[in-house]
């Protein structure tokens, strides 16, 4: 990637392991995420991709190897680390309030106050620019989430995700529940997310919407790295091959060696 | 503001008229209410008509005397059910705290005002054990207070003591419940009046004040029909009170504390960051503490304050009764209480209801027990009817939950 490879890495996973019990879960992965970038992050069940951003997201610690945050080496053990780096995590049961409205769940823990009361004026105000921002079409921030449909629940969730100074935001199969029109609406709002500055992984089994959404594709097999692909020139063939671990073509195993250590599943 | 124009199946929000807009905006979440309003007024008019003491100043005063210390427990009912949890205690902590103020004053000569706040910190010392048990060792509150409703009533009787029976003398105490503004004050219709003006004038003020804001800062406001019709509905109510109460002996003292109970606890839980993580709790314990909010110390705060009101509607209850007896802690104080908070609309799921339900539920049950004492219907049919306008009362919110949840897909 040429233009990714002049800039520093906002994430840098070097040699990572993670081992539980006699399962070992990841082994060497090394994997990197830049600002204003989408990476798809994709395997098949059981390859790792859950516990690898659960090493970046502080609730598995890595047992072996670096991360790197901004250029720092950085050591994430739980997820208030993560949090104060910026890093903010969406998982697939959103965690959001079905009582309260979009304004209490994008604020929830953070309420702003004014003296005592809360200060429900301002909350609403910057809620509305937030979304505005990030082109999230809501009827009303004064609706409660129970009223939202699938995709707009899942919006309010990634921009809750985006908006307190974050730098990085991961998001755990998206779209996984969501139908065509508002999968759209989602990976849309992950392009504008990029539009932002932000670095974005996207975990991912939809490779149509991993292709629509993500500038780069980085492969888990059995706990390791199986390639990391540009998504322009590369086709879905190439990359289903590398996620169930077929042999391929050339193109796979020099996207392999391209300046990475390790991670060759065969 | 956005709106999805793409989208034919979702209705505008700006649409109709005024009446129309609220009742798309009530429809979904707020339907709660409105059946037990309309089912509160058919009980009074049965009431009525087969009694026509029954809509009298006295009578009503009575009622609201009557309601004050159930009211006011089931407020504490309120906040626990909004965690998703349930305090059973709450009947037997109302009784043992009353106990404890009685015995302190009589048996040992403790002044009364101190007397009362003994009583309302060993409700509190209750609730704040029982919540740390639910919490730190995680059992289901169902269990720690019912296991606390039994042993609390143990207690009782052993403070109580041999004789079984504690008659109060004390002047405040007495005068805690037992005050009538109009009878028992100087000048009290005219405070009364004042208290109440006042009262409606600062809701008038922070209505305006929130629509102020609201519009300086370019969001959607109230229009000026919907902001009178919310500030009419405040004034209809407190004056039709003061009126009512005025005609007879002036309202009762319970009632003004009951009031200031649900005011002060209505700002907390809509207004506070604290009430706020109360919702957040009962409606996704999990995405809560995600948030990294404290959900330990919400639930034992809460269960805390439910205890506390508890003992404080005990403290009324003796008042008025002028005694603490053995049967303080009575189960059906208790049963009275949950389904009073059940009926005014608050879930059993946790994070839907507000504490006006103590007020409507309360209502209720003391509208019911109050008509048929009147008829003088044996209690046998007292508790038959009870316990169908409880199950009346929860099948309305069973069907307006499930019409919610299909109303979001």
């Amino acid at each position: 990637m040429p233009e990714s490879s002049s800039r520093v890495p906002i994430l840098e996973l070097r040699g990572v392991s993670k081992r539980f019990g006699a399962v070992q879960a990841l082994s060497n992965v090394n994997f990197d995420a830049y600002a204003g970038e989408v990476v798809g992050l994709v395997g098949d069940n059981g390859a790792g991709k859950s516990t690898l951003i659960k090493c970046v997201a502080g609730i598995h610690p890595a047992d072996d190897g670096e991360i790197w945050f901004e250029g720092r080496k950085v050591h994430i053990q739980n997820p208030k680390d993560a949090a104060d780096l910026g890093i903010q995590t969406v998982y697939q049961d959103l965690a959001l309030c079905d009582n309260l409205d979009v304004v209490g769940n994008l604020y929830l823990g953070r309420e702003q106050t004014n003296r005592l009361p809360l200060d429900e004026v301002t909350m609403e105000k910057r809620s509305l620019e937030v979304l505005h921002n990030l082109s999230v079409s809501i009827p009303s921030v004064r609706t409660i989430i129970a009223s939202l449909s699938g995709g707009q629940r899942q919006s309010v969730a990634i921009a809750r995700a985006a908006m307190w100074n974050s730098k990085l935001v991961i998001l755990d199969e998206p779209t996984a529940a969501l139908g065509v029109l508002q999968s759209k609406q989602v990976l849309k709002l992950i392009r504008n997310l990029r539009e932002q500055g932000l670095a974005v992984i996207v975990i991912s089994h939809n490779l149509a919407d991993i292709f629509e959404a993500v500038d780069r594709i980085s492969i888990l097999y059995l706990g390791r790295n199986n390639g990391v692909f540009d998504v322009h020139g590369t086709s879905q063939e190439q990359i289903v091959a590398a996620i169930t671990g077929a042999e391929f073509g050339n193109n796979n195993r020099e996207a392999q060696s391209q300046g990475r250590k390790g991670g060759l599943s065969r | 503001m956005s709106t999805m124009g793409n989208d034919p199946r979702l209705v505008s929000e700006q649409s109709g008229n005024l009446l129309q807009r609220w009742w798309q905006r009530a429809r979904p979440a707020d339907l709660g209410s409105l059946p037990i309003v309309v089912g509160l007024l058919v009980i009074w008019l049965v009431f009525q008509r087969a009694d026509n003491m029954f809509l009298s100043p006295l009578n009503l005063t009575n009622l609201m005397a009557q309601i004050s210390a159930l009211g006011t427990i089931a407020v504490g009912a309120v906040l626990v059910l909004l965690l998703g949890e349930v305090d059973l205690s709450a009947g037997a902590v109302s009784g043992l705290c009353a106990a404890i103020m009685a015995v302190l004053n009589v048996e040992h000569g403790v002044p009364g005002p101190i007397a009362v706040l003994a009583g309302l910190l060993a409700g509190l010392a209750v609730g704040l054990f029982q919540g740390f048990w639910v919490t730190r060792f995680k059992i289901p509150s169902f269990i720690v207070t019912l296991a606390g409703q039994i042993a609390w009533v143990g207690a009782l009787l052993a403070v109580l003591g041999e004789t079984g029976t504690v008659n109060l003398r004390d002047n405040f105490i007495i005068g805690l419940a037992g005050t009538f503004l109009k009878r028992d004050v100087h000048n009290g219709e005219l405070y009364s009046w004042i208290v109440g003006i006042l009262f409606i004038a600062i809701f008038a003020a922070s209505f305006i004040w929130e629509r102020q804001r609201r519009r300086s800062a370019g969001l959607q406001f109230a229009s000026v029909g919907g902001l009178i019709i919310q500030i009419a509905v405040v004034a209809v109510l407190v004056i039709g009170m003061l009126l009512i109460t005025n005609a007879d002996r002036g309202l009762p003292s319970a009632m003004v504390f009951f009031i200031v109970v649900l005011v002060l606890f209505d700002f907390i839980t809509k207004r506070t960051i604290f009430g706020r993580h109360i919702y957040a709790v009962g409606g996704n314990a999990e995405a809560a503490r995600r948030a990294s909010i404290n959900v330990t110390f919400v639930r034992i705060l809460v269960f805390g304050l439910a205890s506390t009101l508890a003992a404080f509607g005990g403290i009324l209850a003796a008042s008025r009764l002028l005694a603490v007896n053995q049967g303080a802690g009575a189960s059906d104080l208790l049963l009275d209480v949950i389904a009073s908070a059940v009926i005014g609309g608050t879930s059993l799921f946790g994070g839907r209801g507000t504490v006006w339900s103590a007020l409507l539920g309360a209502l209720v049950i003391g509208s019911i027990s109050n008509g048929m004492d009147l008829l003088a219907l044996p209690s046998p049919i007292k508790f038959m009817i009870t316990g169908g306008v409880l199950l009346a009362a929860v099948t309305i919110e069973a069907i307006s939950r499930q019409r919610r949840e299909t109303a979001g897909r």
